[in-house]
């Protein structure tokens, strides 16, 4: 029997369907749009050429802020997160910690709230005046340190970052003790015979045989810090000022004013960035592997 | 007696941490019972009072019960409506894997899972299908944003289901909808309940999706009216608390009894991968 028979290709239409009309059809048409100056205000549309473009990157601080903040933000919350996950999956595989399974459990927890009530929470444990974190401190006496955490321009943007990784730090724990359970144990036992502590074990077996599974938390989340938005829009909305707007937050902000073509420009340009990256982690990593 | 000191302190470091976590829970959960004075301190005091009619209070004014249901209508039915597209197209793709039109298509479908949505284009795009500020239209745009990942593992799935499977059903008269019906889908179960516990969860706990393309009061999902109810009710603290613990509860319940199943399905795209 022929293999079109018994696999029809009209089983994949439905979900090409709906891939190609709300995914490809509006990325498409999102970068036509970006050469345009398309705005909620007027039913003309003008051909604008490179113009939107110039402007995100030669238009002064503010759009070059927001690049600068989304990197920022991405690099910084996948080294704190894949650090601590590592670390974390490392404690919570020791045959000498006690209830791992709860510590397990309570790790990844945060994971499966939305980020939105996760925000709030931190809104309420960060406020100024009536916070937890500040009235902590106060009682220690250390009240020199209780400080408007999201709303002044030095912190703010550490303390999104810090709530971002307590929510996914346990993320990446449970993907490395997936990876970590995959290693054979009679490494460490043969390793154990030759005398190898801790430390020379980790370096020489967990984490060379790990390389796959930090491919993927890699992968997860740099493309995940690329088009971070809620997290950024509960907790500061982007500000004070424009200090911890990313890519994402500028494009709602300028979709809600109306300003299509440059909401558009951005995500274009996000879009872009985040395929490179990840095909260029999965390329370069991949090598790196088939070289072990 | 080094290593005995060592354990304890590596025990010590766990709860730590897990006390990192847990530490806000509690605190939300105890402010939630105090009354609005109390509430503005948070700490670790118990309430003077224990203030149960806040729940009450946040329920009649926070239209929750209205965010709920829409809620779980979007999850419950854009995830079954992304199973029955996902299943049988993963299943011919990973069938026909060997032509390179069907990898393509694949690469065509799983995109996704890294190329950001562009939600300008994409209101255009629904206002062109007459789909913007509409359930169906909400159902079909959360079926698509988790269709690539969905697309991926079952497609990873699909690999350990032994073709001779497919041969001997077809020798013996089986056709091609019959084929997949009776013979694969009983075996995807596995499978088909991880991308349903990953796509609900994920809709559920979605809020981007709802400030961008509804708006209107009666197709609010509970993240929107959350939000909404902590704009108004900011200097509340004890009633923000409650209604974080009435949306976050479910949630929590279902996490604690089917954790094994949600973490699989978390992560089985990442270690497959």
């Amino acid at each position: 029997m022929k293999r079109s028979k018994i696999y029809p290709g009209y089983f994949i239409l439905p979900a090409l369907l709906l891939i190609a009309l709300l995914y490809l059809l509006p990325a498409l048409l999102g970068t036509a749009y970006s050469f345009t100056d398309w705005n909620r205000y007027s039913n003309e549309l003008h051909f604008v050429g490179w113009k939107n473009y110039i402007k995100v990157f030669s238009g002064g601080e503010k759009y070059i802020g927001y690049i600068k903040n989304t990197v920022f933000f991405t690099v910084l919350s996948a080294v704190l997160k894949l650090g601590l996950g590592l670390a974390l999956a490392i404690l919570f595989t020791s045959s000498r910690i006690r209830l791992c399974n709860l510590h397990r459990t309570i790790a990844f927890a945060p994971q499966v709230f939305s980020v939105l009530i996760i925000g709030i929470t931190f809104k309420a444990m960060l406020h100024p005046s009536t916070g937890f974190i500040n009235a902590l401190l106060r009682s220690c006496g250390l009240s020199f340190l209780a400080h408007d955490w999201l709303g002044s321009i030095d912190t703010a943007f550490g303390s999104i970052i810090a709530v971002d990784v307590w929510r996914g730090a346990g993320y990446a724990m449970v993907i490395f003790i997936a990876g970590i359970q995959n290693i054979p144990l009679i490494y460490y036992e043969s390793a154990s015979i030759d005398g190898a502590g801790f430390w020379a074990k980790l370096l020489h077996i967990t984490i060379p045989s790990l390389i796959p599974t930090l491919t993927v938390n890699l992968v997860l989340s740099i493309t995940y810090g690329l088009r971070v938005f809620d997290i950024v829009y509960v907790l500061t909305n982007g500000g004070p000022g424009n200090a911890t707007d990313v890519i994402n937050t500028a494009t709602f902000m300028n979709f809600s004013k109306g300003n299509y073509a440059m909401g558009t420009t951005l995500s274009s340009i996000l879009a872009c960035a985040t395929v490179i990256i990840a095909l260029f982690i999965v390329r370069f990593m991949g090598k790196k592997e088939d070289n072990q | 007696m080094k290593r005995r000191i060592q354990t304890i302190l590596q025990n010590l470091i766990a709860w730590i941490f897990s006390a990192i976590i847990v530490i806000p829970i509690i605190i939300i959960a105890l402010n939630s019972f105090k009354n609005v004075k109390e509430s503005n301190s948070m700490s670790f005091h118990l309430p003077s009072i224990w203030e149960f009619t806040n729940y009450l209070e946040v329920i009649k004014r926070g239209n929750l019960l209205v965010g709920f249901r829409n809620s779980f209508s979007y999850a419950l039915l854009s995830t079954l409506l992304l199973l029955v597209v996902t299943l049988p197209c993963a299943f011919v793709l990973q069938r026909r894997g060997a032509k390179r039109l069907y990898r393509i298509l694949y690469y065509v479908l799983i995109i996704g899972i890294a190329l950001p949505l562009n939600n300008i284009a994409l209101m255009k795009v629904m206002v062109g299908l007459h789909l913007m500020n509409t359930r169906v239209g909400i159902y079909l745009l959360y079926a698509a944003i988790g269709l690539p990942l969905s697309v991926f593992i079952a497609h990873g799935f699909m690999s350990g289901i032994p073709r001779e499977l497919d041969e001997a059903a077809v020798i013996d008269g089986c056709s091609a909808g019959n084929l997949f019906l009776k013979v694969i889908l009983p075996l995807l179960k596995p499978v088909a309940s991880t991308l349903f516990i990953l796509n609900f969860l994920n809709t559920w706990n979605d809020f981007t999706m709802a400030i961008y393309f509804l708006n209107g009061s009666d197709k609010m999902p509970v993240t929107l009216s959350v939000y909404n109810f902590f704009g108004q009710f900011q200097k509340s603290w004890n009633l923000v608390c409650a209604d974080i613990m009435l949306t976050a509860l479910p949630v929590l319940i279902v996490y604690l009894f089917a954790q094994k199943y949600i973490i699989q399905g978390l992560t089985s795209g990442a270690v497959k991968g």
